[in-house]
């Protein structure tokens, strides 16, 4: 057994800004304030969902509470013309990735499976089968590849998906192929009620070796040691060297989703002590300090946050129902005979109740 | 028209293909300089070169995951699964993203990806290399099914399944890959004739019965029609499973009123049940006797010394025709 590395970081719990011999980051004003204001919307955003969904607005919602750097800060790594996999607790990639909050919201309402076009946004679908996403990552990625062009793929999963067949696979494809890609796990520790030693006996990112390329360890809730790293980590797949794992130490500050109870597995003061790693207090801490940001900024977000809340809130109870014949809609890409049948035979029957009123 | 097998009619398929889109590109294990375990492939890598025709490593959800992002790049994979029963590692992927990425994303990405396989018995093969999955794949919405049964429908089938803009399953039954036939190299997608996309052929006329097969069954229902003593059998190939052309198949039996369906599948929730169930919905008041199915048992595939006894055959077909004349 490995023991542990201290994970790369750049900005202390504390809000210190230290140096790191292999990674360093410079970032105009206006870019930090930008990671600061994508993770307080971020954050807003999983709140108010958890309040819809207590409400009975939303079916369920999975929170990334405590996460906001990981995903922010690597998602804000990517060029427009990368590609992101996701997935169902990935909001600040997609939001990162141009997605509407709502229209994330409309999944979790039970309106779509999907709820946005994954080829305009360069943001693949929210993936709910643990790990399958990793595949389709490096396969877009050895696209990229044969495309000759300089674009890169991240692909995201938790530190539960590293048991998974299809993550170990999509290691071993990227590797014979040299795909351009990031491996991007956050390790928030628990996997549902399961602790990382549960799904794996090493360190996530040492792994990497057996499978032939570089792993890194960093800080997940220091966003700029995440974009630091996940930046590196892209120039190395855009330069043709190939895949990263980078394993990003973090931690679910929620429950798995809605419908679980953490307490159940886990003792409370472990809560607490992630607290204290808090990756927005720590950026807003060091943006104080160095006079990036003042308390003006910071109220500026808070209204729009505010604003943001009011507007899912409303907008939420306004997504409209599809109609139930929908349910036929692009099974197919192609007319298929057999389901053009029951789409009618569906039509039929439903236009006996119109006389009652019935929709 | 040129007189080849089946294993080479697929392979000039994939051939006109290539040549036709530089997107479509071949994946699978063995597939390169071998030419895949039975050779369809042969001699593409050296043509097409190595980034058209790839060799992948042996890990098949591996080789269909990597193949979805391949299509939402805009590529046109055709992957090969060296077994049929070596496709089950790879089921979630066909069923959870497969099937069901359309839908997910409202139409926006397509996934034109053709997933070949050698299915069926009767070469002698050792266990896991003689199954006939298509029920799984037929049952499983978002997806389409394909099976030739000649050389002539393998060189249309397999360009039609690579044109095709859905995902497709292409089953190639692997005991008739050495079966020689005439093909028409010249047919084209867009002037098929009688073997339209989508649709079963009537592969020969009778009065008497309708005998619905596909894949490796057409030979042998053939050859039971030709042994067939004063009846007159009319032989249905499939060819699309899924969907299935059953206007062709209604229309025959309300001529015949006797219908026998054969496969190599275990029968429970095969094919036969739905065809069945679809005749008797819509030719009840045709039907002169009850729907029979000849197919494999409710058993694992037996060891390949028995296999014989677990196949339909010429004579178990026919007696089942007997069956259906009795009535």
């Amino acid at each position: 057994m490995t023991a542990e590395t201290d994970p790369v970081q750049l900005l202390t719990p504390e809000g210190q800004r230290v140096a790191h011999p292999d990674y360093d980051i410079d970032l105009s004003p206006g870019e930090m304030r930008d990671l600061y204001r994508r993770m307080v919307m971020l954050r807003r955003l999983d709140v108010e969902a958890t309040a819809l969904q207590r409400q009975g607005e939303l079916g369920i919602w999975a929170s990334c509470l405590g996460q906001e750097a990981a995903q922010v800060g690597s998602a804000a790594a990517l060029r427009p013309s990368d590609f992101a996999f996701p997935t169902y607790r990935d909001h600040g990639v997609a939001l990162t990735r141009g997605v509407q909050p709502l229209q994330i919201l409309e999944l979790y309402r039970g309106l779509t499976n999907g709820g946005w076009d994954p080829l305009e946004k360069r943001c693949g679908l929210y993936t709910i089968v643990i790990g399958n996403q990793v595949l389709h990552g490096v396969g877009y990625a050895m696209g990229q590849s044969l495309d000759g062009t300089d674009d890169a793929t991240i692909t995201y999963f938790g530190d539960g998906a590293t048991a998974q067949g299809d993550v170990n696979e999509g290691f071993v494809f990227a590797s014979v192929f040299t795909a351009p890609v990031v491996f991007f796990c956050q390790n928030n520790q628990w996997a549902i009620s399961q602790p990382r030693e549960r799904q794996s006996a090493v360190p996530i990112h040492q792994r990497a070796t057996g499978f032939g390329f570089p792993g890194a360890f960093v800080d997940g809730n220091d966003v700029l040691a995440v974009m630091a790293v996940t930046r590196a980590a892209l120039e190395r797949a855009r330069s043709g060297n190939g895949a990263t794992l980078i394993e990003a130490y973090t931690y679910r500050m929620g429950a798995h989703t809605t419908s679980d109870d953490p307490t159940r597995y886990r003792m409370g003061d472990e809560v607490e002590r992630w607290r204290l790693r808090d990756p927005i207090e720590r950026l807003k801490v060091y943006l104080a300090r160095e006079g990036i940001a003042d308390r003006t900024y910071f109220d500026t977000i808070d209204r729009e946050a505010d604003d943001m809340a009011v507007t899912l809130r409303e907008g939420v109870r306004r997504l409209p129902v599809p109609e139930a014949v929908s349910i036929f809609d692009h099974v197919y890409a192609e007319e298929h005979s057999l389901l053009h049948a029951q789409r009618a035979e569906f039509e039929e029957y439903h236009a006996g109740f119109v006389d009652q009123g019935v929709r | 028209m040129t007189t080849m097998t089946m294993a080479r009619a697929i392979n000039e398929g994939l051939r006109v293909a290539m040549d036709a889109d530089s997107k479509v590109v071949l994946f699978g294990q063995d597939i390169g300089r071998l030419g895949g375990v039975f050779r369809v492939t042969d001699g593409l890598q050296k043509d097409f070169g190595e980034h058209r025709v790839m060799d992948a490593p042996l890990a098949e959800s591996g080789i269909v995951g990597t193949a979805i992002g391949l299509a939402m790049r805009g590529y046109r994979p055709v992957i090969e699964i060296q077994f049929e029963a070596f496709v089950y590692p790879a089921f979630d992927q066909i069923v959870s993203q497969v099937a069901k990425m359309h839908r997910r994303s409202a139409g926006t990405v397509r996934l034109p990806m053709v997933m070949r396989m050698p299915y069926g018995g009767g070469i002698g093969a050792v266990e896991h290399h003689s199954e006939s999955p298509e029920a799984y794949f037929v049952h499983t919405a978002g997806l389409r099914v394909l099976t030739p049964s000649d050389p002539q429908s393998a060189y249309l089938t397999i360009q039609q399944a690579i044109a095709c803009e859905d995902p497709v399953i292409y089953l190639e039954p692997k005991r008739r890959y050495w079966d020689k036939g005439e093909v028409d190299l010249d047919t084209t997608l867009g002037n098929t004739g009688l073997l339209s996309p989508w649709r079963a052929r009537i592969m020969r006329p009778g009065t008497d019965v309708s005998v619905i097969a596909y894949g490796p069954m057409v030979r042998t229902c053939l050859e039971a029609a030709e042994a067939a003593d004063g009846v007159a059998l009319e032989v249905i190939d499939l060819q699309s499973l899924s969907p299935l052309d059953l206007a062709t198949v209604v229309e025959s039996v309300e001529r015949t009123g006797r219908a026998v369906i054969v496969h190599e599948a275990s029968r429970t929730a095969g094919l036969g049940a739905e065809i069945a169930a679809q005749i008797a919905e819509r030719c009840f008041y045709s039907l002169e006797a009850p729907v029979q199915r000849v197919t494999g048992y409710d058993v694992p595939y037996p060891a390949s010394r028995l296999e014989e006894d677990f196949l339909p055959d010429l004579d178990r077909v026919l007696t089942a025709v007997d069956r259906v004349m009795e009535d």
